[in-house]
């Protein structure tokens, strides 16, 4: 029997299509290149017991994956860089079932109506391809309603006054404020700023057969031990409960086959090493926005836009020495966020003219601290005052902290495409990533980054740093400026032209009939929020349109 | 005794790591805390089945639950591969010189604490400043395991008894307890 669908790809990209799939009787193979740490082995409708709150297995050894010597990406700035710079970890999103989300705090926020129309509201930007996206908020609307209730996500109606509207309230109550939140926003608010808590897709009350979050703290890069977090566990459990769905972990997908204007299924690379064909009546792609090219590069899908305008958000790091202890290793890392740097105010387009640029925009602003020992430890210099400074710890116990999600342009020049030498230890070429931030991003940057700093000192700062990852030495961008933001987006535009897009406007491949984007590649613009809860609408929405 | 390093050698990164991070009125330094055996251990991950790479979960019984962080889980092909490079290097297999030569920690530390020498643990703190700097690397290296194993987990050999969390005030793995919402909001 063939397959109704392959789905490349387990993060909630995949996971949101495997389960409008399922539901409508189809039957699936969802196939995933890294291990199953998600779902129970004996049980895969169940979420498993691998998870837990520990620093050297999540932050240092790699067990969410890509091990980077055995899946290295490599890096340059520009083309003037040579072949690469760095060969290694770029911008990794975990390699495991259920892919981002596992590793993710869960903040889901929507994008704003104005997001999907950049171009026709802002106008254009030197060296950078700004287009409206070709769907609206309002299409989108019933897919986000969709996909919040399946992942349960937490938040408070009303809350944010740039948001869009809602055809349904948050499926649950906000969860508990952070200590260092309730005076960060407090501050903010002072100064004139609109703080809300973050939409997040980690449980304020038990939801849907899984418990309450207990703010452990062990949030951002970790899987959830109590699987509190439901993106995607939630929709992958429902697809596996359909028993229409297939679970193939440990095995890469190295190439999707054709013939004329239809793929007909994908050759895959067993844990084993071996290799077989599955055929499939769709393939759907779910990869992520560096893997997915990379596959489609693979396959000799040709066309001048894949691969180009990779977008990751230029990330403002403010952080403020406090003369309290912050209390950041409690609760879900981020309870609050504001949205006033993306929509912007006079002064902001005061320093867009200055810079002779149309406009600037920022990103969300994440409100949160630091919490572990091992990170701040590496921190401060060896020797004898080491204890002594992790037991004062300026930074654990007293930092608080903004990261502003810089809202990325597209550029043609920041793109991915296969390394001419580097291999994966499987055989294959692994992806290059060009990138460096464009000016709007700089310009976004140094406005902004004094502003946050003024809401940390209203706060009661000693101090405060402004930096951006990726960092920037003197000498400007170097091969240490490796993105580590974790939003990789664009790639594989989507656009009713098939000239300047490689889908339309429901993620098909213009060339191939059965062929569909459902990850963060499709992403015309980047915006300033973090891409999974729309890759994941979007993605709900492309399999809607199949079925 | 070391699973992996010699006695001699152990002797050596002893005094590496109580010169890295020694311990002072405000903490146990890396070798009252384990860190020798963390690093041994990690060097001699895979003298144990399954390999000394990551602790199980989802509690380590700290806080209630089950004490399951002190088995560790099995290893894919493709895991055992990439930690075999990284701990033993790649030693001319061709599956694991897709990319070229790769060294590993167990050639680098073995070298390393040679170059540092038998009478290393006697050499005066300016000696010792100054062989550890002349290791390219080396110096970095040791004091991000002496990081690892003074605050992991005490189970991967390190942080003994959870001592090195009780002198910063770190709860540690909290699960399944966490934090009750007033302990988050208003501490």
């Amino acid at each position: 029997m063939t397959l109704d669908a392959i789905i490349i790809g387990s993060g909630p990209g995949g996971s949101a299509a495997a389960d409008v799939f399922t539901a409508a009787g189809w039957t699936v193979a969802i196939v995933e290149k890294g291990r199953n740490h998600l779902l129970d082995p004996d049980d895969l409708t169940k979420p498993s017991s691998d998870y837990s709150n520990d620093e050297i297995k999540f932050h240092n050894r790699y067990f969410l994956g890509p091990d980077p010597l055995v899946e290295p990406r490599t890096f340059r700035t520009s083309e003037e860089d040579g072949d690469r710079v760095h060969v290694g970890e770029v911008n990794s999103v975990p390699s495991t079932v259920g892919g981002g989300g596992t590793h993710a705090d869960g903040k889901v926020p929507r994008f704003m109506p104005g997001d999907f129309r950049l171009l026709s509201d802002l106008g254009p930007q030197p060296d950078a391809d700004v287009a409206d996206w070709p769907v609206t908020y309002d299409e989108l609307e019933p897919f986000y309603g969709q996909v919040e209730r399946a992942i349960g996500v937490a938040g408070l109606d009303g809350a944010n006054p740039f948001a869009g509207p809602r055809a349904d309230p948050f499926p649950m109550p906000p969860g508990a404020p952070m200590f260092g939140a309730v005076r960060s926003v407090a501050a903010a608010e002072r100064l004139g700023y609109h703080p809300y808590p973050a939409p997040t897709a980690a449980n304020s009350v038990p939801y849907d057969g899984r418990p309450a979050c207990n703010n452990c703290g062990f949030c951002a890069f970790f899987g959830c031990p109590i699987h509190a977090k439901g993106d995607p566990v939630a929709l992958l459990t429902r697809a596996m409960a359909t028993g229409r769905a297939e679970l193939l972990a440990e095995t890469f997908v190295s190439k999707i086959c054709f013939e004329g204007r239809r793929a007909t299924g994908v050759d895959l690379v067993q844990a084993d090493g071996t290799t077989r064909f599955l055929a499939a009546r769709y393939v759907i792609v779910a990869a992520g926005a560096i893997e997915t090219p990379r596959l489609l590069l693979l396959s000799d899908v040709e066309h001048p836009a894949l691969g180009r305008y990779l977008m990751v958000h230029f990330q403002t790091i403010v952080a403020g020495g406090m003369p309290y202890r912050t209390y950041a290793e409690r609760g879900r890392s981020v309870t609050h966020v504001h949205d006033d740097m993306i929509v912007g105010d006079e002064l902001s387009r005061q320093a867009a003219r200055d810079a002779g640029l149309s406009w600037i925009r920022g990103g969300l602003v994440e409100h949160a601290g630091a919490a572990m020992p091992i990170m701040e430890a590496k921190h401060y210099p060896p020797g004898a005052v080491h204890n002594q400074l992790m037991a004062d710890s300026p930074i654990r116990k007293r930092l608080w902290a903004f990261t502003m999600q810089g809202e990325d342009l597209p550029y043609p020049g920041n793109c991915v495409d296969l390394d001419p030498s580097v291999r994966d230890a499987r055989g294959f070429p692994v992806a290059r990533v060009t990138y460096r931030p464009g000016r709007h991003e700089l310009v976004a940057h140094e406005h902004f980054g004094p502003r946050l700093a003024d809401i940390l000192k209203e706060m009661g700062a000693e101090w405060t740093a402004v930096t951006s990852s990726p960092g920037r030495g003197n000498a400007g961008f170097t091969p240490d400026s490796v993105p580590e933001s974790r939003h990789n987006m664009g790639t594989v535009r989507m656009g009713t032209d098939p000239r300047t897009s490689v889908t339309d406007p429901f993620g098909r491949l213009h060339d191939y009939d059965n062929v569909v984007v459902a990850d963060s590649s499709v992403f015309v613009t980047s915006t300033g929020y973090g891409p999974t809860l729309t890759l994941a609408t979007l993605s709900a929405r492309a399999a809607h349109h199949l079925i | 005794m070391p699973t992996w390093l010699t006695e001699a050698e152990f002797e050596v990164l002893t005094a590496a790591c109580d010169r890295t991070v020694p311990a002072t009125a405000h903490g146990p330094g890396a070798v009252a805390a384990g860190v020798p055996d963390y690093i041994d251990g990690l060097l001699g991950a895979f003298t144990v089945d399954p390999p000394r790479i990551w602790a199980r979960g989802p509690t380590s019984g700290r806080f209630g639950g089950e004490a399951a962080f002190a088995s560790f889980h099995p290893l894919s092909p493709l895991d055992e591969l990439a930690w075999r490079m990284r701990i033993e290097g790649s030693q001319g297999r061709p599956e694991a010189e897709f990319n070229g030569p790769v060294i590993g920690l167990q050639e680098r530390y073995r070298s390393a604490l040679e170059a540092l020498g038998a009478d290393f643990c006697a050499a005066s703190s300016e000696v010792q400043d100054a062989r550890l700097a002349a290791v390219d690397g080396f110096g970095q290296l040791l004091f991000h395991h002496c990081c690892e194993g003074l605050y992991g987990a005490p189970e991967y050999g390190g942080n003994r008894e959870a001592s090195a969390w009780a002198a910063i005030d770190f709860a540690g793995d909290v699960q399944p307890r966490g934090w009750t919402d007033a302990e988050v909001t208003e501490p």
